[in-house]
This record gives C-alpha cells, structure tokens and sequence, in this order.
C-alpha cells in the first residue's frame, strides 16, 4: 500500500488544493495516468500516478486543501501489505460520496447567482422543497432592511420582529451592501508573499526618468520594418532588454537575499526578468528567462505567449520559476509614476510609468517631449542607494541611446 | 385573414397544393369517394379526379411504400394514414426507407413525402386507436416531425411539409379538428424546425406541442386571471428538427419549466425537452422541470377512465402551481 503525498508542485507552494481527482476508489491507475488535477499558489495543474495498483481511497476530497507531504489518497500497489478485506471492494459510488462534504441543496440558478454575488450559502436558509435554497432566497436576503449595526441599541420587545424570510444569519449589516469573495489559492499567495515583502523587507524607492522621443521613434522604424513579418514590439518589450542589460552592467542589482549564515547576498549569473500581468486569477509573473541574450523581437514573441498563457491560466511553475528581477508596468493605463512591492527573493523591481508629453528646454527653446519615469524599489540589506542609482542611470543612458537596446 | 376549422385549414392547404403543384397527388384508405374518414380530403376526388386522388386497399406498408417510390421518382405524395396508430404497420417503410434512403444511398434520390395523420386520445376509440406515438418518428434521423396545435400552423406547417424535399410526419389530432382560429387566405408556409412564443410571460415556461399547446394557451390565461401568473408559452410545432434555441431562451428567462405532452411519461417526448433545459439552461434553473403527461397504462376506453388517463389542464395547472411553489414566486 503507497501513500501518495501533496507534491511540492512551485518553489513557493506550501499547500495545495485539490481541483479534480480523476481516478475514483476502485479505479485501476497505471503509472503515468493522471490521478488529480492540483490548484497550487500558481497554477492547476496534473499530477500523475508513478506506480500502478488500485485507487484504495481518497484522503482530501475535492476543494480542500493539503499542506506540501500530507497523505492526499492511498494506492494498492499490490505489494503484498494490505489488509485482505479491501476498502476497495466498497461500492466505489458509496467511497466517493463519504469522502465529499455535506451537500447543501440548492438550485442551479442561486449557486450561481451565490458566486457572482459573492454570497456564502451556509449563511442561507433554504425555503424550498427539502429545504432547498431558491432565488427567492437569496432575494429575501438583499432585500432585508439592514438592522442597526449598534450592539447595545436597545431592543424593541413589544412586537417579536417580522422573521427575515430564510435568513439565519445576516452577513451583510455593515450598510456598505459588502460581499465576500473568498481567496482562491492565487489571491492568498499574493496576499501572504506580499505581507511578508512589504513587513519583513527594509525598502527604499529610487526615480528617474528618460526622454523617451529616440525609443518611441525607433520603435516606429523597427515596426514599419517588421510589418511585413507579421511582428511588432511595444514599449514594453524594449523596456525588458533595456533592463536586462542595466542588470548586466550592474549585476548586484540582479541579486537575492538569502538568511544563511549571518546573511547573504545571492548574485546571479542569468539574467531571468519577470514581467507583472493582471490575469483572470489575479497579479502572476512569468519570467523571461536570460533576457539579455534575446533579440527584442524574440522577448516580443515569448511575452505575449506568456501573457496568453496567463489569460487561459495555463501557465506552468516552470514559466514561473527563476525570476531574479521583476518589471510591472502601469504605463498602458497612463500612470505617470507608481511604486512597487518587492517580488521576494528577489532584491529589487521597477514599476514603470507612461511616457507622457512634457514641456522641455532644449538650449534656449521650450519643446514638447515625451518622458517615463520609472521607480526601483530595492531591499536595502543587499542594495545600496548608490548602486540603486548607478542602475538606474545605466537604465536611462539606454533609454535615451536606444540603439544600444537592440545592438 | 378567415376565421376556419383546423379541419377546414388542412383541406385548404391540400387543395392549394394540388392547384399549385400538378407532382402532388393524394393516396390512402378512403381518402376518395367516402372523403377520408374526417374528411380532410372533402371534394378533392370529385376535383382532381381518380388519378392523384387514390382510394387505397387496407394495406398501410403497401401504399406508404408507393409512395416512396413515386416520391424518389419525382412526385409529391401526401400519404393519408386514418390514425396514426395504424402507421405502426408501416413502420418499416417510414423508418427503414423513407428516412433513410437520401442518405443511404448518397444524395442520389429524395423522398419529398408527406405522411399526414392524426394522433390523441378521448374518443372512446380504445387503446389501441387513441394512441400518440409520433415519438417513435421523431426519434429518427432523416424525418422531419411537424405538430400543429391551430390552424393557422396546421394550414402553414402542410404547405411547409408538401415543399419541403425530406419525408415529413405532419401529426395532426382529433380533438383539434373542430377548433377555429385566424388563418391567412393566402398560403405563407411556415418554417419547419421553428418553435413559437405563443404567449410571452415572466414567471414560468410552459413546453407543449399539438393538443398540448393548445391547452398550455387555455391554462396560461386561466392562471393570469385566477393566480396573477405569467405563463410563457412555447409551441414546439416541430418535434424534429427540434427548436432547442428558443426553449433554451425561455428557460433562461423565467428560471423553470413545465413540460406538457399527450404521450407516455417514460422515455417521452417531454424527457428530451427536459435534456434540453438541463444542457441550455442549468445555471439558470430554479425548480427541477416538471413533465405532464399521460398515465402509463394503455388507454381505458370507459370514459371516466379515459378522461383520468389523459392529461388535463387541471393536471398543468397543478403542476405549474407546484413548479412556482417550489421557488416561492407565488404570489
């Protein structure tokens, strides 16, 4: 008998959610089948069998939740251990039905009306048939007359209040008509990681800017060169090979903190850039891996698969892994200048504003120009101001000398 | 527009036809000289003569597979059968041929043939005469399954079955002969595979086709007036090709369903309507769907009987009260 355990599926993953177990108690499993799909911080993802035997039972029903070694489901892989009596000769309907959780009725249309709504349905009493929860429920629920949030208002005892219709408990008395979106595994990886960033990291933020006006005009020209090719590349993409040759300059920007010892700085080798994009499942960050050595177009083409992988939410760890430094990116949205929260390991990240027109001076002649700001947030044990601003100068000398960018 | 019989509407979209079309002709058991047995064929033998008007022996599989033939050889036969309880001895033919021999045989022969017939209980004709086994034809691929419930659709859904090039089921019904409505005096044949609103409402779909649908209409405005609720009303008037887009869109918006049909519960046509709403609607269900239909037993030719047999329209109000009781929307 083999227990099979939660894998570690991403190098941040600490626990991990069952989406789908695809193989049921008394299900013949052969090595390489898949046995469950695993929602870790990152990604859903397959997790195939490595030994055949039997599915005996399953440990973690669908929709909870394991910690990374935990026993997650039991396999008979014959080797002779196993009591005679079998649980698997148990109906596999019966197995299956013990291990989910309590079925609570409820019609299609309030389960889904209770997921856009953000409504918690073990708050609900149902008032169908079987006590079934209806839409006329989760009506009733809206439309209660919010109750005086005041706990110690004192209580009219002369008329019993009208019973709420099919309400036992009001979750909504706070008069800003709230709804609860509970965490999916990727918001509580952001939620945790960047708690952890911004309480345990000591940061400081550096700015500066580039005219922008040679950038944007070769990029018109490399796209008017690259039209017929079918290819494009945006700012953005200029941006991340700019970046990965300031890191190149300035390699002790493209390091991680490590606690060893009595601490220690981790300087990498590969410049390994991660880009910041808003998915359907939240803020994730594919990495484009040695950045420095690729060709602008080609950072072009790996962004936008990333991006499209991240859409459909079938980004793997391994897009994910490796990052040494980390670009986000507001300018599309026409933000002049934010700053970020550091992406942990790493030891620093740009957030990036749009280039915007300013007046300028140039010699005696005022001029209108375009110019982005960007800011580095840096962790201050393993980067200095100074070096924090020879980055960034190293980062606008090629930004204002974009030639160098595609050298 | 006229105010005519169901009756009256078939005769005028045959005649029309017959007019129209010289490849129409009409064959089956005293269709001609006793003027069909609920003279739908009235005058048509005295019109068009013994050629395209042909009294047939009692011999269903025989003149229905005749009229395959002519139909692959370039006529349009309107095959009358006196109930459709005796196409079951033709069933061969309609199920082995007709449907399938366009595509058996690659596109090389149609069978544009109509087999028009009358379905439904409640005549005191016995079990084996009042039955609605027009499922058994709309099960098949290669048929097209049309149910007028008025007639204005039994006058646009005939015009629609005689041009149309594929074998068509045109199911009639007994006790629908008599009734009247508005019809167009001119011909508009309607679209075959097209369901009908036929009365827009709010609170509940109610899904019927032929008699049914006409007793959903009956119910609909009974329950407006008596409860104050809004029956929506979808007339299949086609079982195949079925028109799963608009129940689909009707479910959608009243969040549940009542399923009305004059045939057996199990395996019934109103089983595949409830398939229908479960695939197109789920996330928009608020009650389970509801199906109202015969008892399962062979009809009772006692009357008390029968008439307890057969679906009623206090049977689709019960069912449609408890529907919206069920999703506390009564009010």
């Amino acid at each position: 008998m083999i227990d099979i355990l939660m894998p570690r599926l991403s190098d941040t993953m600490e626990e991990g959610a069952i989406s789908t177990w695809h193989k049921h108690p008394g299900d013949p499993v052969a090595a390489g089948d898949i046995l469950v799909e695993i929602e870790t911080d990152k990604a859903v993802m397959e997790y195939e069998a490595y030994e055949s035997g039997t599915l005996v039972e399953i440990l973690v029903p669908e929709g909870e939740n394991a910690a990374i070694g935990t026993p997650i489901a039991r396999l008979n892989d014959r080797s002779g251990d196993e009591n005679v009596s079998l649980p698997q000769v148990a109906p596999p309907a019966l197995a299956a039905t013990a291990a989910k959780p309590k079925h609570r009725a409820a019609t299609p249309l309030v389960r889904k009306l209770a997921r856009e709504r953000g409504i918690d349905l073990s708050s609900v009493t149902g008032t169908g048939p079987g006590g079934r929860i209806v839409r006329a429920d989760l009506d009733a629920l809206e439309s209660v007359p919010t109750p005086a949030p005041l706990a110690n208002e004192p209580v009219e005892t002369g008329s019993p209040a009208p019973a709420a219709a099919g309400v036992t408990a009001l979750p909504m008395q706070d008069g800003r008509e709230t709804t609860t979106v509970p965490f999916d595994p990727v918001r509580q990886a952001i939620a945790t990681r960047l708690t952890k960033s911004a309480t345990t990291i000591p940061t400081f933020t550096v700015t500066a800017s580039a005219d922008l006006e040679g950038l944007l005009a070769l990029r018109v020209q490399l796209n008017t060169a690259l039209r017929d090719a079918g290819r494009k590349v945006t700012v953005n993409d200029l941006m991340v090979r700019a970046v990965a040759l300031a890191l190149r300059e300035r390699p002790g920007v493209n390091a991680s903190y490590s606690p060893e010892g009595r601490g220690q700085t981790l300087l990498h080798g590969r410049v390994n850039i991660g880009i910041a994009v808003a998915s359907p499942a939240g803020l994730i960050v594919p990495v484009i891996r040695d950045a420095d050595r690729m060709s602008v177009t080609a950072i072009s083409a790996q962004t936008r698969a990333l991006a499209d992988k991240a859409a459909n939410r079938t980004l793997n760890t391994v897009d994910m892994a490796d990052g040494t430094f980390t670009i986000s990116n507001l300018g599309m949205y026409g933000v002049e200048h934010f700053t970020a929260i550091i992406n942990p390991p790493q030891g620093a990240i740009l957030a990036v504003g749009a280039a915007t027109p300013e007046p300028t001076l140039s010699g005696e002649t005022l001029e209108v120009r375009r110019r982005m700001r960007y800011t580095l947030t840096a962790d201050h044990r393993i980067i200095d101001g100074a070096l924090a601003a020879q980055f960034l100068a190293a980062l606008t000398d090629l930004l204002e000398h974009p030639l160098r960018i595609v050298a | 527009m006229s105010v005519i019989t169901y009756r009256q509407a078939l005769h005028d979209a045959l005649r029309s036809e017959m007019l129209r079309d010289e490849n129409v002709f009409l064959i089956g058991e005293e269709i001609g000289l006793f003027e069909g047995s609920y003279k739908i064929t009235a005058g048509m033998l005295a019109e068009f003569g013994p050629k395209r008007v042909r009294d047939t022996p009692i011999a269903e599989e025989g003149f229905t597979g005749a009229a395959i033939g002519a139909a692959m050889l370039g006529l349009r036969p309107v095959v009358e059968i006196m109930t459709i309880n005796f196409s079951l001895l033709a069933l061969d033919q309609i199920v082995n041929h007709a449907a399938k021999i366009y595509g058996m045989f690659g596109g090389q022969a149609k069978v544009p043939m109509v087999i028009r017939t009358p379905g439904g209980g409640g005549q005191q004709l016995g079990a084996t005469h009042s039955q609605n086994i027009e499922l058994y034809y709309a099960f098949v691929p290669g048929m097209k399954v049309v149910a007028p419930s008025n007639p204005a659709d039994a006058k646009a859904l005939m015009l629609a079955a005689i041009r149309d090039d594929d074998p068509v089921l045109v199911l009639e019904n007994l006790a629908l002969y008599n009734t009247k409505g508005e019809v167009y005096d001119e011909d508009v044949p309607a679209e075959i595979g097209k369901a009908k609103i036929t009365r827009e409402g709010s609170d509940i779909t109610v899904v019927a086709y032929s008699r049914m649908a006409a007793v959903a209409l009956q119910v609909a405005e009974q329950l407006a007036e008596s409860d104050g609720i809004d029956v929506e009303v979808v007339d299949l008037r086609s079982l195949r090709p079925l028109d799963r887009a608009t129940i689909i869109a009707s479910v959608q918006k009243t969040n549940c369903a009542v399923v009305l049909e004059d045939d057996w519960l199990t395996y019934g046509i109103g089983a595949e309507i409830a398939a229908t709403i479960s695939d197109g609607a789920f996330d928009w269900l608020d009650a389970p769907v509801r199906r109202v239909a015969m008892a399962e037993v062979p009809l009772p030719y006692a009357k008390p009987l029968e008439t307890a047999a057969l679906p009623s329209a206090d049977d689709a109000i019960t069912a449609i009260r408890q529907t919206l009781d069920a999703v506390a929307r009564r009010r």
